[in-house]
């Protein structure tokens, strides 16, 4: 009896999460003309709202843009900013180019990565940090560079990411 | 208002800035100034203003190029030069309030160098620096000058001339004088910009487009976003004199979403153009109607392959397609464009200002003007550079760059990002032009121009470039899908001790098939890395293979540390601090790392006491006198 009542306070918040999604995907797609070359910039402020491209999302970006659903997902697999399952709270960047990579960066991501438990593209279990690889930030000049929730630290150290994982990710 | 009034304006206001009695601090707060903590200079400089009742307008800029010295600023008192103080701390910020603004001391120990009339006791002229001297400013003149979000400071320095002057002449006039002018493709292929224009302005279509590409993905380069960043008008400047010319009415900037700021500034700068009628149906009156959309990208090195560009513009999976149809014929939703990248736009205003004989009268015979390059790697002074074409690379990495740090060797330099390849050492007196450069085997690219010095392994190097090219290869066709798979797997194998005799020829083999028959410029270039490290640094190859060493110590399955007996003072500090206790021995007795346990990640090697230096990292070879158990430390006689 209990396990059914769980399940069914399971299935009433999940379809308030659904009815949610709804009410703001009404809000955000009139904004649309509904031709095809928006379908990047409505995964990117949709993707910008809920953290990422919720399934029930693309069906309905699919249906407005009058596009398969497959050509949706197709876009959605194939570019690196799109995530299809939650990000957590923080997001935690690590510079992988050249640069970076000739002073370091690949140190400071296995400290990174060791600090965290979850490798790169991994996200905690308690949803608090997702971490990403980047492959250029274009800010070479202070290399290695690690971006946190958008905040860029540069001259980065084995030593300074750790400081920086202790204090939380602020 | 007409363009005349608006100049007039603008010169006024800027003018009236110039000749104010206040004190005027300009602050380099792009993204690299950011990163280095410009923002906390900017708390600590409102502060200290504040509290000692100072009058002083503050100025953020873009960036001036000497990234190395950043967090930079400019401190501009009324009837003397401009100062630069660079690498400021939150202390040395305060320092130089006290000592400049009030006590009139330009502390000479502090400052980079002055720019303007007249001199300072002990001060260089920055422009003087060989980081500078040697430079040319044409793209990145007013970077680091003017406030990026201000078109009245763009159009006070000559900004939006090029484009009256265009509209004063025939479309055909125009592409001549940037045909004339020599200027080619600023993003690595270097094909000639006004031949292109050409083809687009021939071409048939009811429409036709131009778009600009900043999808700067190539790790190691950030000409384009600091340009962006520094000052957006002239890019757009150029965008509009090119659609002009080719008959495009509509264009897009397709800029890669990581570069936030240069985002914001396009879309600040595209409003103020609105409202001056820059953009719009009938521009400075001339009848010519241009709209510009900016297009972020979402995360994929091949988009900036112009048929990869256009179909994610459509909305689609950026996969690039064969050409022909080139864009100029069919390009965006099958019509006529053209594409050009940033750095190429930014060169347009002056060309047409200034003249195609003008700017001709920089470089080489085969590449004319100039080059901006983002300086990074193991150089003292990183940054980013403009040059004339035809420079030595000696020139900039020992002069601009000021050599490698901490005394070490250069080993090579890697020009052209992953599509590009390594030029060692032994041709540092190369000049840097298109032809040169491709000789080579590298090519001259977007810019990106990265130091290496003795300390990196070119195989290991080479391994990231493929990993790079293989993580973002389209998979659209097999060369480039199982090529840059089958090297980079090759590759991993010699970082990884597995190396096999003759792998060095497959690789070989394999680049060339996948140079020749890959459908896009990233499967076309994506060897080069291999192919020039093989060229210029085979040994280093066949050491990874037949010794199983790596000789700059860089791949982790070639190398071991071991502690030495007769310097271990048995303090157990690296025991302590070793992540997964692979370090046994007790106080007073000889450490002993047990090979199978280590997982090489260095602490033991930082955290031994200089005074004893008992940890070593070495390759391919064992020093001898090793013990297998901790053993009792021999005091010293």
């Amino acid at each position: 009896m209990a396990n059914t009542s769980v399940s069914q306070d399971a299935q009433a918040l999940v379809t308030e999460q659904q009815a949610a999604m709804q009410k703001r995907l009404n809000e955000i797609l009139p904004t649309y003309e509904g031709r095809q070359d928006e379908l990047i910039p409505i995964l990117q402020q949709v993707q910008q709202i809920f953290g990422y491209l919720p399934e029930l999302a693309m069906k309905r970006i699919a249906k407005f843009l009058k596009l398969p659903e497959s050509s949706v997902f197709g876009v959605g697999t194939f570019y690196a900013q799109f995530k299809l399952v939650p990000t957590g709270r923080n997001i935690i960047k690590v510079c992988r180019g050249t640069a970076c990579h000739v002073r370091g960066s690949a140190q400071i991501l296995a400290e990174i990565e060791k600090q965290l438990g979850i490798s790169a593209g991994g996200t905690t279990s308690d949803l608090e940090y997702s971490l990403e690889t980047i492959a250029c930030f274009g800010s070479c000049a202070l290399a290695p560079v690690v971006v946190i929730n958008n905040k860029v630290h540069g001259r980065m150290t084995v030593t300074k990411a750790g400081e920086i994982l202790n204090r939380g990710a602020q | 208002m007409s363009f005349e009034e608006i100049k007039e304006q603008a010169i006024l206001q800027w003018k009236t800035m110039q000749q104010s009695e206040n004190i005027r601090i300009l602050i380099g707060m792009g993204t690299c100034g950011r990163a280095a903590g410009a923002e906390d200079i900017l708390d600590v400089l409102n502060q200290e203003l504040d509290k000692q009742n100072i009058q002083a307008d503050i100025l953020p800029v873009g960036c001036i190029g000497l990234c190395y010295a950043e967090p930079l600023i400019e401190v501009i008192k009324p009837g003397k030069p401009s100062v630069f103080y660079g690498n400021l701390t939150p202390e040395l910020m305060s320092e130089i309030i006290v000592d400049y603004l009030i006590a009139d001391n330009p502390r000479s120990d502090l400052a980079l160098g002055t720019r303007g009339e007249g001199t300072l006791d002990g001060i260089p002229k920055l422009f003087d620096l060989p980081v500078l001297k040697p430079q040319v400013r044409i793209s990145l003149r007013n970077c680091g000058n003017i406030d990026p979000e201000s078109i009245n400071h763009y159009i006070a320095n000559g900004g939006y001339e090029g484009l009256a002057k265009a509209l004063r002449m025939k479309p055909q006039e125009v592409i001549d004088e940037v045909k004339k002018s020599g200027l080619r493709g600023r993003g690595g292929a270097g094909f000639t910009t006004g031949v292109k224009w050409q083809f687009c302005h021939d071409a048939l279509g009811d429409i036709k487009y131009v778009i600009c590409n900043a999808d700067e993905g190539d790790p190691g380069a950030f000409m384009d976003r600091a340009l962006l960043e520094g000052d957006p008008h002239v890019v757009l400047e150029g965008i509009l004199i090119g659609a002009y010319a080719i008959g495009a009415p509509e264009g897009y900037i397709y800029i890669r979403a990581e570069y936030p700021l240069a985002i914001q500034r396009l879309r600040i700068a595209i409003k103020q153009m609105e409202e001056y009628g820059l953009i719009g149906d009938d521009i400075m009156g001339s009848g010519f109607k241009f709209h510009i959309k900016i297009k972020e990208g979402a995360g994929a090195f091949v988009c900036g392959e112009e048929t990869a560009m256009m179909a994610s513009i459509e909305g689609r999976r950026g996969m690039p397609r064969s050409r022909p149809p080139f864009p100029a014929q069919s390009g965006l939703w099958g019509k006529p464009t053209n594409i050009n990248n940033v750095e190429t736009w930014s060169n347009v205003s002056a060309i047409l200002a200034k003249g195609a004989d003008w700017y001709a009268g920089y470089g080489t015979e085969k590449s004319k003007g100039t080059k901006n390059f983002s300086l990074a790697g193991k150089v003292v002074r990183t940054g980013l550079i403009e040059v004339p074409m035809g420079i030595s690379l000696r020139e900039i990495v020992y002069e601009i760059g000021g050599g490698i740090p901490e005394g070490k060797c250069l080993k090579a330099v890697q020009t052209g990002g992953p599509s590009g390849g390594f030029i060692p050492e032994s041709l540092v007196d190369l000049p840097v032009d298109y032809e040169s450069l491709t000789q080579a085997g590298s090519i001259m690219g977007s810019g990106g121009m990265v130091v290496i010095d003795e300390d990196t392994c070119m195989v290991d190097m080479t391994k990231f470039f493929l990993t790079f090219t293989q993580a973002e290869s389209c998979g659209k066709c097999i060369p480039c899908r199982w090529g840059t798979k089958q090297m980079l797997d090759i590759l991993v194998d010699i970082t990884e001790g597995r190396g096999r005799p003759g792998d060095v020829e497959l690789l070989q083999e394999l680049a060339e098939s996948v140079k020749s028959s890959s459908l896009c410029g990233l499967g076309q270039t994506a060897p080069n890395p291999v192919l020039t490290s093989i060229r210029y640094f085979r040994d280093e190859y066949e050491e990874h293979i037949v010794e199983k060493r790596c000789s700059a110590m860089q791949c982790q399955a070639l190398i071991s540390y071991y502690i030495l007996p007769d310097k271990c003072q048995g303090c157990m500090i690296c025991a302590r601090s070793c992540p997964v206790q692979a370090i046994e021995g007790g106080k007073r007795m000889v450490h002993v790392i047990d090979q199978d346990k280590c997982i090489k990640c260095g602490i033991c090697l930082d955290g031994c006491p200089p005074k004893f230096s008992a940890v070593v990292k070495v390759s391919g070879t064992k020093p001898s006198d090793i013990p297998e158990r901790p053993v009792p430390v021999v005091a010293k006689s």
